[in-house]
């Protein structure tokens, strides 16, 4: 990379910062490898070939071509993604031609340290610090022009929010305005990050269309055009204009859908079906991920556990026929031997390299007590190195291993290998973080940041000295799942894991299946849900390995992962059921307004009961003159601060009923946002260009009904309304009124997180183990969650999560036994004073006390502990102790951090 | 491992070994990924810590606890970077605070000493969850601290009224008790934790061992003294 003469504009870093022909794709690409692309001067000219001469492992080959390799396979999913709208369309945004205009896509990689200006915000024109940012919002989306996009792009509203925090980070002074329509804060959580970012100092939102009107000629700043209630049409300068662009097909989208005979939708991504999200048009080949349009990271998640739920369905009876087990040399016994240590010291390629002095580091560390051996490596996490590792195991005798590189997080598990490959207990190795701790974040300091790697290698050091040998250990998997709540959720989780060949109990408090479904009746795509649902409980009931019980109460879980037994009680009577895994879908509640007259007058309704009262055929409101529906009633105040995520699509929906069947009648949507994202956009303008009239309205300042006559003497409902747009009351005489009532939590989810011993976030709603990374599982191992109880969602991106949490249990359940670590924590009885704060601290229960002749003494319960360590703060004898993470352990790391001055 | 695991005992043996400021960076309050929600644990940890530092003239300032998620890489920056011009501008640990390096090491040596019986004393408020910062300065007083230390309590066994059963011996967690048959038994008070566990078991007919709070510990009997000699037996001898 060093010799490489060809320098272009690096795509990774949206062509702003430019890199070689030969290069690693991002620093944490994976594979880290280097590769040669088309930029090369040899691959074009025949000319060069300086990295060959240079390579001394000749490692390099010019004369590789591509090659064809044929698989044969049972399904296929498909994940190509999106593309980023890209602005220079229709010419509108001045995007490539004035130098301070960026996409969100380049701010991104401005923002990031592994950016082109690691990490520093900087104009293109001049590379000074911009102060005053402003943020244009659905450039590319909710516009019905040539090169929009017609839908909105859903994630777009929050990502720009996150960038606002960001440049905060970076600089606390600078001014930000967001220009925007709808703000769509529909995601879990996102209703608090849009507070927090409200809330920071320097921080306009602009509700305005925005025109950029110049560039500045000096100073190359940016003008733009906006209007306000208060102030009317204004211009203003801006140092720097972020597009946030929205969520395109991939570019090759047609190509891909002729190839694998697929279908696409009207918008040119996936065609899909709501009530089978993962499936295409053609059977066995599956999507994941925005190619089915647009959308966040957890439905993305969602989408792929759940394609590999369904790929597993097809081909569940081949599971396991392609894997080889491995097989490890035995492990030698060292308990008698002085701590024997290699240290390894990763160049990381030039991450490390190129600051920490790599070979002064290798040297120090041969001058520490009970260092036999110590090297520098390129990459110590490539195949040749880890070989070496192990090599040099067997041929020194190693009993210990320091490795001087990134971060445990992501490579330990590798090194562990090298250790029982060389033949010495996994738990002999430490990993010294000098990337990370070092080079990265001391780029400027060289001779600082090598003498600190030298500090983190000799605590390292330490404390590898003091390790002790550990065992894993395999614990049995019972086959049978549990699924908590039979609703569209419960039962489509409980029937994909039943047809991979598990047993599954399917556990309802109701007298039937079906859950909140049963009171909706079509989808906003037209679908009749009720007809599905029949099918979808029929599907349950004829499957043979599918045990309902409804009725039923949850009376006591115990056991862990792989082995739970849980009591229940239902029609069926008592009975105890032993599984490997649970999946808790046990829905919503909608909540039961105390506002606008609601249960004091029968024609004020939720929107639940309008659709009720619509599919029943209720004359009197299918024949009524006008109808008002009120958004967010319930939720988005201080005592629910989250969105509902569905009545925005639920009022359209009905609305569009509504105007269907009777359409002289008029309806009003009173709303803060209408937070439609993703294609319920386009029934949205549907609904709008049906003449529903959509008004604005702020929560101080909400609308008020009452009952009362309308000019011709007839009863009326009087709804009141402050017009955002006119800023004058509106008075609308409404025959009825529909209340957009908030998704709450059902009453029993905290019984049921008790029970399980899973956590409630601060909204009531069931806590996922990461809101974006891990969606449908619990901290708690074996424990998956999917469907309202989560948070609310519309019908597919329950069923979608269903499927998902299925593919995360067939993950464990296809297994017969899982690995529990061997760091966890032993008592010794000796020590043990019997006080009890250790049991009192694990909220895992995995401590109990027993009374020995001795008196009462501490138990571990080894598969219950999670190994945090807690306990071991509170013990005043040190009679508990975290294997792996010793009192002794970690006392000889700090020691160590004082080292020789 | 969790930040509930960052022992007393580590931040102490820190400063002992002469560090001058330890920062310990937890998971954000009220978003643990699992439910032990450990960082309420350092937290409460970390208060009691600064107020014992002040009770011995260190400042308080060189130990912080701050909370952040690992998305917040320029806040984790930003709050080490303020810590290290803070600790630097207090100055060499000990010396700034005009503190005799050998007095102070013992200070902290005898800290380290009663960890075990600081723990037991201040367990319930060690667990608490103090969801406001203004909660947290008032969590552990002054006054507290002062009585701690002013009213440590220790175990001394009655030579007069030890029966030499062994009883306590067996149940010593650490061993502290030198014991034989017939011999009154001692508490090596260098090793005791003061955990009270003797007290506990000492056979109520006997109720040999005594809780002193505050007050020096009578000295231990001489060896030559310790043998017991049974009135019953020597009748029947």
């Amino acid at each position: 990379m060093e010799y490489c003469p060809v320098k272009y504009p690096d795509p990774f870093n949206q062509d702003i910062s430019k890199n070689k022909a030969i290069h690693i794709y991002f620093a944490q690409a994976i594979p880290l490898i280097t590769y040669i692309d088309e930029s090369c001067l040899y691959l074009k000219e025949k000319k060069c070939r300086i990295c060959e001469a240079v390579c001394e492992k000749d490692a390099i080959d010019f004369t590789q071509t591509p090659e064809r390799v044929d698989i044969k396979v049972g399904a296929i999913i498909l994940a190509p993604g999106f593309e980023s709208f890209d602005p220079k369309v229709g010419n509108k945004y001045g995007y490539g031609k004035m130098a301070n205009v960026v996409t969100s896509m380049d701010y991104e990689r401005l923002l990031s340290s592994t950016g082109p200006f690691e990490g520093e915000i900087r104009r293109a024109s001049d590379l000074k610090h911009p102060r005053k940012v402003a943020w244009i919002q659905c450039v590319g989306s909710r516009q019905v022009i040539p090169g929009g996009k017609s839908y909105c792009s859903a994630v777009c509203c929050t990502y720009t929010q996150k960038q606002v925090i960001l440049t905060k980070d970076h600089d606390a002074e600078a001014e930000c305005a967001i220009f925007h329509n709808d703000v769509r804060s529909y995601g879990k959580d996102f209703e608090r990050f849009y507070q927090r970012t409200e809330k920071l100092r320097g921080i306009r939102f602009i509700r305005s269309y925005v025109t950029i009107v110049k560039e500045v000629p000096e100073t190359k700043n940016i003008i733009l055009k906006y209007t306000t209630p208060d102030e009317g049409t204004k211009e203003e300068e801006f140092d720097m204009v972020v597009l946030s662009v929205g969520l395109n097909p991939p570019a090759d989208a047609h190509e891909l859908a002729n190839q694998f005979g697929i279908e696409l939708s009207p918008h040119g991504f996936c065609q899909t079906n709501p009530f089978d999200p993962m499936e295409t048009t053609r059977r066995g080949i599956f999507v994941s991920g925005a190619f089915h349009g647009p959308m966040d990271i957890p439905e993305s998640v969602f989408t792929a556990n759940g394609a590999s739920s369904q790929c597993g369905e097809l081909l569940g009876y081949r599971r396991g026929k392609l894997t080889t087990e491995r097989i490890y040399p035995p492990e030698r016994d060292v308990s008698q031997e002085e701590p024997r240590v290699g240290v390894f010291v990763c160049h990381c390629g030039a991450n490390i390299g190129r600051v920490v002095d790599v070979p002064s580091a290798v040297e120090y560390s041969l001058s520490l007590p009970y260092v036999v051996h110590a090297q520098e490596q390129l990459f110590s996490c490539s195949t040749e190195s880890t070989n070496q590792i192990m090599d040099v195991i067997k041929e020194k005798g190693l009993n210990r291993v320091v490795v001087a590189a990134c971060t445990p997080k992501t490579h330990e598990p590798t090194f562990r290998y090298s250790l029982r490959e060389g033949g010495i207990n996994q738990y002999f190795f430490d990993m010294a973080n000098i990337r990370e701790h070092c080079s990265w974040v001391h780029s400027k300091e060289k001779e600082k940041a090598t003498q600190k790697s030298k500090d983190i290698i000799r605590m390292s050091l330490a404390r590898a000295c003091h390790l002790e040998p550990l065992q894993d250990f395999d614990l049995p998997v019972d086959k049978a799942a549990l699924v908590v709540g039979g609703g569209v959720a419960g039962m489509t989780c409980a029937l994909s894991i039943a047809n991979q060949g598990h047993e599954v109990h399917l556990v309802e408090k109701e007298r039937d299946l079906g859950g909140i479904a049963r009171k909706i009746h079509h989808t906003l795509e037209g679908m009749d849900v009720q007809a599905y649902l029949r099918d979808l409980i029929k599907k349950v009931y004829q499957h043979p390995q599918v045990h309902v019980y409804t009725e039923a109460t949850i009376t006591e879980v115990t056991g862990y992962v792989g082995n739970f037994v849980t009591w229940v009680t239902s029609e069926r009577g008592v009975t105890e059921i032993k599984h490997g895994a649970a999946v808790i879908a046990i829905g919503a509640e909608v909540h039961q307004p105390a506002e606008y007259l609601y249960g004091e007058d029968d024609r004020i309704m939720t929107h639940l009961e309008l659709e009720e009262r619509l599919a029943k055929g209720d004359e009197k409101v299918i024949n009524a003159g006008s109808l008002v529906m009120i958004q967010c009633v319930g939720c988005r105040n201080e005592e629910r601060n989250y969105c509902s995520r569905i009545c925005c699509g639920e009022s359209i929906k009905n609305a569009l009923k509504l105007k269907e069947l009777n359409p002289g009648m008029d309806i009003y949507i009173l709303f803060r946002d209408m937070r439609t994202y993703g294609y319920s956009e386009d029934h949205y303008r549907e609904a709008a260009g049906k003449e529903v009239k959509f008004i604005r309205y702020e929560p101080q300042d909400k609308p008020q009904v009452e009952a009362g006559e309308s000019e011709e003497g007839q009863p009326v409902l009087k709804v009141t309304v402050t017009d955002d747009i006119l800023g004058s009351k509106v008075e609308i005489d409404a025959d009825f009124v529909a209340l957009a009532a908030a998704t709450i939590p059902t009453a029993g989810s905290k019984e049921i997180s008790k029970l399980f011993k899973v956590p409630l976030g601060a909204d009531g709603f069931f806590q996922e183990a990461h809101v974006k990374l891990r969606p449908v599982e619990f901290g708690t191992d074996g424990i998956y969650l999917c469907g309202i109880a989560h948070y609310p969602k519309h019908l597919s991106e329950a069923i979608s999560q269903a499927y998902g949490a299925a593919g995360r249990a067939l993950t464990l359940l296809s297994h017969d036994t899982v690995i529990a670590s061997g760091s966890i924590c032993e008592v010794d009885e000796k020590k043990c004073m019997g006080c009890g704060a250790c049991v009192e601290a694990c909220t895992y229960g995995a401590i109990e006390l027993y009374e020995t002749r001795q008196g009462k003494k501490a138990k571990m319960n080894p598969i219950l502990c999670k190994g945090d360590g807690l306990c071991n703060t509170k013990c005043p004898t040190g009679a508990i102790q975290l294997k792996h993470y010793e009192d002794e352990q970690l006392i000889a790391q700090i020691d160590a951090a004082i080292g020789d001055g | 491992m969790c930040t509930g695991r960052v022992d007393l005992a580590f931040v102490f043996r820190s400063f002992y070994n002469g560090m001058d400021g330890v920062y310990i960076g937890g998971c954000r309050l009220d978003e643990c990924k699992y439910i032990t929600q450990g960082n309420y644990h350092a937290l409460n940890m970390v208060l009691l810590s600064k107020k014992i530092m002040e009770h011995i003239g260190l400042n308080p300032e060189r130990l912080r606890i701050e909370f952040m998620s690992s998305a917040e890489g320029s806040r984790f920056a930003e709050t080490v970077n303020d810590f290290i011009k803070k600790v630097s501008a207090i100055g060499p640990f000990g010396k700034s605070e005009g503190l005799d390096e050998n007095g102070l090491k013992s200070k902290l040596n005898e800290i380290g000493s009663l960890l075990p019986y600081i723990k037991i004393v201040t367990r319930d408020k060690l667990s608490l969850r103090l969801k406001e910062p203004e909660e947290w300065n008032k969590l552990f007083t002054k006054d507290e601290i002062n009585k701690l230390f002013s009213e440590v309590i220790s175990y001394y066994i009655d030579p007069e009224k030890c029966q030499a059963c062994m009883t306590c011996a067996k149940r010593c967690p650490v061993e502290a008790i030198i014991s034989a048959k017939n011999q009154v038994h001692v508490i090596e008070q260098e090793k005791c934790i003061k955990c009270g566990t003797c007290f506990e078991v000492c056979p109520t007919k006997f109720s040999a061992v005594t809780k002193i709070s505050g007050e020096p510990v009578p000295p231990p009997i001489p060896e030559e003294k310790r043998t017991i000699i049974r009135k019953g037996k020597e009748k029947s001898i």
